[in-house]
């Protein structure tokens, strides 16, 4: 019985502050359209949206696809405010493999074998928690999972013990899906 | 209250030995699983840390009938089979892996990404086989996902959403992650030595762990590690080159370690990360020395298993507490001579001693750090 009581009040004090969505060349913050673009494909949108938004942050474009996915997301809810004391927790279906399907074609053949650090370092999907990491100088909590499906209460459950543990007092949420043209973007900020 | 979380049971597949035992014997005797390998076709051979393949199938033949997985699966299914046949997974038991690249071999020459290069899809097929009945969950965090996984079972534990659970890391030695590693220059010439003067370099290596976390031990259990104490606090600062500062993972032993209720005086052993890169090792002991961690035993296992990616730092965990069991520190094989700023108190050979507390950290890709504290109860 103590258990329960004590849940629902766990439940109570859990707050989403804010939240964005990108999908369809389409971001929306806090349930309202903020950009949206005509380009047909990710690399394109994500430069609109990086010029449109005045985002001034020259790294994005090194960035995979995956992380400027993050990346954009994660600008949108995170803005100029004070985050050291944010955790990061993101998960998706596809791990890297965007990157790793293009990192695997330069090592495919032997006469045409050119491996690069700079695209292999992006072949952990946990990079993008560190793109937004050194954007927002957060040396704060962070985990990356892969889950067949983006499961909310897995990742509110998780980000509720780093909350109630102390280690960080909000945390940005979220699902970060890309493969190829396939993307989607749910990320958002929790607090007690 | 606080729910405990400990350690009960655990397994390892490695070039030294397909169960715990054979490979703390091989430890103890100073055996080293790095050898010279051809991985690339027409490419110059690598030190690595690599299962013979002819043994894993020995081993896997008269355990399992369905022949129908890759290696590396192989891998995961002869860790964790002896720890199900002792432990019984019901409704509230977690299935947590801990990997970075997985099936990626299967990638080689695609057109199309085949399934089984899915992590989850991996997760599942594992899972399926055992019978787990809820989801499984993937920890892919670079480097430190071994270490990670422990930490999220424990978290997962604390927060009510599950009773135990069984923790697998596992990754493979493949043309992919070697090549990757060598674009980087950062593969050796010769068997790594962790903080020695004349490091240069990482060997790669394969492994599969796998370990039982429980709230509710029972009486039966040969053994009990409480994990006190987790964090995981990024360098925010390069996603390739670690921290000059040590910034995140002095914070993260630092958290963990509070978390913990431990001193640094209290810690008995630290099982560091120790890559034998010139960064890495660096980058560690400063942060040890930030934390005045600079006199407590310490070892880096690269030198026996190489590094094994998502896997190492369950393994690594594991050998350490099997080092507390037998109260013997491990050397750090093939350290000679300092070569790092500032000092460390690093094993030069087997010793015995008392450990009560575990400190065990890593550090990786995307500028991401782990450490836990274990407990032997």
């Amino acid at each position: 019985m103590r258990l329960l009581f004590w849940k629902n009040v766990k439940m109570k004090v859990m707050r989403k502050t804010d939240s964005c969505i990108i999908e369809h060349s389409k971001i929306t913050v806090n349930g309202d359209p903020v950009f949206e673009s005509q380009s047909e494909t990710f690399h394109d949108f994500a430069k609109d949206a990086y010029k449109n938004l005045e985002l001034n942050y020259p790294k994005f474009h090194k960035m995979d696809n995956l992380s400027k996915l993050a990346f954009l997301a994660a600008e949108m809810i995170l803005k100029d405010d004070d985050h050291s004391r944010t955790a990061l927790v993101l998960a998706n279906r596809s791990s890297s493999l965007d990157t790793d399907f293009k990192y695997q074609e330069s090592i495919n053949s032997e006469g045409n074998y050119f491996p690069s650090p700079a695209v292999f370092v992006y072949t952990l999907p946990n990079i993008c928690v560190g793109e937004i990491s050194i954007r927002h100088t957060m040396q704060t909590e962070n985990a990356f999972f892969v889950l067949d499906e983006f499961d909310e209460k897995f990742l509110t459950d998780y980000a509720e013990q780093i909350l109630l543990s102390g280690k960080a007092e909000k945390v940005l949420c979220g699902w970060t899906e890309l493969f190829q043209e396939n993307y989607k973007a749910f990320v958002y900020l929790l607090t007690l | 209250m606080k729910k405990e979380t400990y350690i009960t049971d655990y397994n390892c597949v490695t070039p030294l030995g397909f169960d715990v035992a054979s490979n703390w014997n091989h430890l103890v005797e100073g055996k080293s699983g790095v050898a010279l390998h051809k991985v690339i076709e027409n490419h110059e051979a690598f030190y690595a840390s690599i299962i013979d393949t002819e043994k894993l199938e020995e081993e896997f033949k008269p355990n399992f009938d369905n022949p129908d997985f890759t290696r590396l699966e192989k891998m995961f299914l002869l860790s964790l089979k002896p720890l199900v046949e002792k432990h019984e997974i019901t409704e509230e038991t977690a299935f947590i892996l801990s990997t970075t690249k997985g099936n990626i071999s299967l990638l080689k020459n695609q057109t199309e990404l085949p399934e089984g290069v899915y992590l989850s899809n991996l997760a599942q097929k594992i899972a399926d086989y055992f019978g787990f009945k809820t989801k499984p969950v993937v920890v892919s965090n670079a480097c430190v996902s071994g270490v990670m996984a422990i930490a999220v079972a424990k978290n997962m534990i604390q927060a009510g959403k599950y009773k135990d659970a069984f923790v697998i890391a596992g990754d493979e030695v493949s043309e992919f992650v070697i090549s990757g590693f060598n674009s980087f220059q950062a593969i050796g010439t010769e068997p790594c030595k962790p903080y020695d003067k004349n490091r240069n370099g990482i060997n790669i290596g394969e492994a599969a762990a796998a370990t039982y976390i429980t709230s509710a031990p029972n009486e039966n259990e040969n053994f009990r590690f409480k994990i006190s104490g987790d964090s995981a606090v990024n360098d925010a600062n390069h996603i390739s080159g670690p921290s000059r500062t040590g910034d995140g993972l002095y914070a993260s032993i630092k958290s963990a370690m509070t978390e913990a209720n431990v001193t640094s005086e209290q810690i008995d052993f630290i099982s560091a990360h120790g890559t034998a890169t010139i960064y890495n090792d660096e980058m560690e002991a400063i942060a040890f020395n930030r934390m005045e961690l600079q006199n407590i035993p310490l070892n880096s296992m690269k030198g026996y298993y190489g590094h094994c990616l998502g896997a190492s730092g369950l393994l690594e965990s594991i050998i350490s507490m099997e080092s507390a069991r037998h109260g013997i520190l491990i050397p750090s094989k093939n350290f000679e001579e300092t070569g790092v700023s500032q000092p460390l108190n690093i094993i030069k050979e087997n010793q015995f001693a008392a450990i009560q507390y575990i400190l065990k950290t890593a550090s990786g890709f995307g500028g991401c750090n782990a450490a836990i504290v274990l407990e032997k109860c």
